[in-house]
């Protein structure tokens, strides 16, 4: 995306958002897994951030594209639940995608599109199952038409959460039938899904970042 | 050392992972490879993809691994351990769609026999519904 930053800097910002959210709100996380989960989507975000955290220098000085793979891995090896490799695989999938490419903003959408695909395949799952996906299959929508458009970027980053947030809600009178909460059939109606709001937390944090960028 | 398919049990608990493998070797002894894992890098309940590898090498020959695992991130998981197998050992492990224990046993003891990994699948996947 085009911005002002520095890429170590613009890597060191979106660790630190991304993390400083899902500690935030790892109790959020828990209550909501605790209703249609078993509980740990909080504390495995919590442990899988904060390994980045960890990582934060070592990722800064890689480009951009190599430390989103480099931080999927993170994730795969420390969250311990099914995020972990869902999350891993999305990152890493939109690190393999974006290396050796020019960083313009048809890249992050090429991506981000490689990223979900590759959610998808390891999910064996599809928006309308009550996942992440309700969340990054709007988002990708909004951020692919944005760019197409030329939309500047204060407008485009509005209609990324506008996509988030409207996509996080879908998931609520959604049936689950993927994942843990699918064992509950029409108990899972009512309640918003983990993964769908911990997706919603990373993209609006992310996109505070940029808009950062944007008004300094 | 024998040339059996080796069993891999993975299960949010360690607990739930040592009792399976303690049951299978109580039913097979020693003629099958058994390793097992369980909880994640913390300790609390999960599964962990670096310990699930480690599982596979320690069990792996020619005959191939079977995975027995209990729910979504422990498949999840397993799944991401095998592509990171080298290439060619990736078509020799599966992950079984049955239950833990009872695929487990299934699955050792048809291996026990001699039989290959296909059929050591389908055994243990026939407690499926």
């Amino acid at each position: 995306m085009r911005t002002a930053i520095a890429s170590t800097q613009l890597t060191t910002r979106l660790i630190e958002a991304t993390a400083a959210t899902i500690d935030a709100h790892v109790e959020l996380l828990t209550a909501l897994d605790q209703a249609i989960g078993d509980g740990d989507h909080g504390l495995n975000m919590k442990r899988g951030f904060a390994a980045i955290r960890e990582a934060e220098q070592e990722l800064a000085a890689l480009a951009p594209p190599e430390a989103l793979l480099k931080a999927g891995l993170i994730l795969v090896s420390k969250v311990g639940g099914a995020s972990g490799p869902l999350y891993g695989s999305l990152f890493m999938a939109m690190g393999k995608s974006g290396a050796g490419r020019t960083p313009d903003r048809a890249t992050v959408v090429a991506m981000l599109t490689d990223g979900v695909a590759a959610l998808k395949k390891r999910g064996k799952s599809e928006a309308g199952e009550k996942t992440m996906l309700e969340v990054l299959v709007p988002v990708l929508a909004a951020l692919s038409e944005g760019v197409t458009n030329d939309v500047p970027l204060a407008p485009l980053l509005d209609q990324v959460r506008q996509a988030a947030r409207g996509g996080l809600e879908t998931s609520r009178p959604m049936l689950a039938t993927k994942g843990r909460a699918s064992f509950l059939g029409e108990r899972s109606i009512g309640h918003l899904d983990p993964g769908a709001q911990s997706s919603y937390l990373l993209v609006d944090a992310i996109c505070n970042v940029f808009e950062e960028g944007v008004t300094q | 050392m024998n040339n059996n398919v080796a069993i891999v049990i993975v299960s949010h608990s360690i607990d739930v992972a040592k009792g399976t493998a303690d049951m299978v070797r109580q039913m097979v002894g020693d003629e099958v490879r058994v390793a097992w894992c369980g909880g994640n890098p913390d300790g609390g309940l999960g599964t962990s993809m670096p310990d699930i590898k480690r599982c596979i090498e320690t069990v792996y020959g020619p005959r191939g691994v079977a995975v027995l695992v209990d729910l979504g991130g422990a498949e999840t998981n397993s799944e991401m351990a095998i592509e990171m197998l080298p290439g060619q050992w990736q078509q020799n492990v599966v992950i079984c769609n049955a239950p833990i224990v009872e695929g487990a046993v299934m699955a050792a003891t048809e291996a026990a026999g001699g039989s290959d990994l296909a059929k050591v699948r389908a055994t243990a996947e026939e407690l499926s519904p």
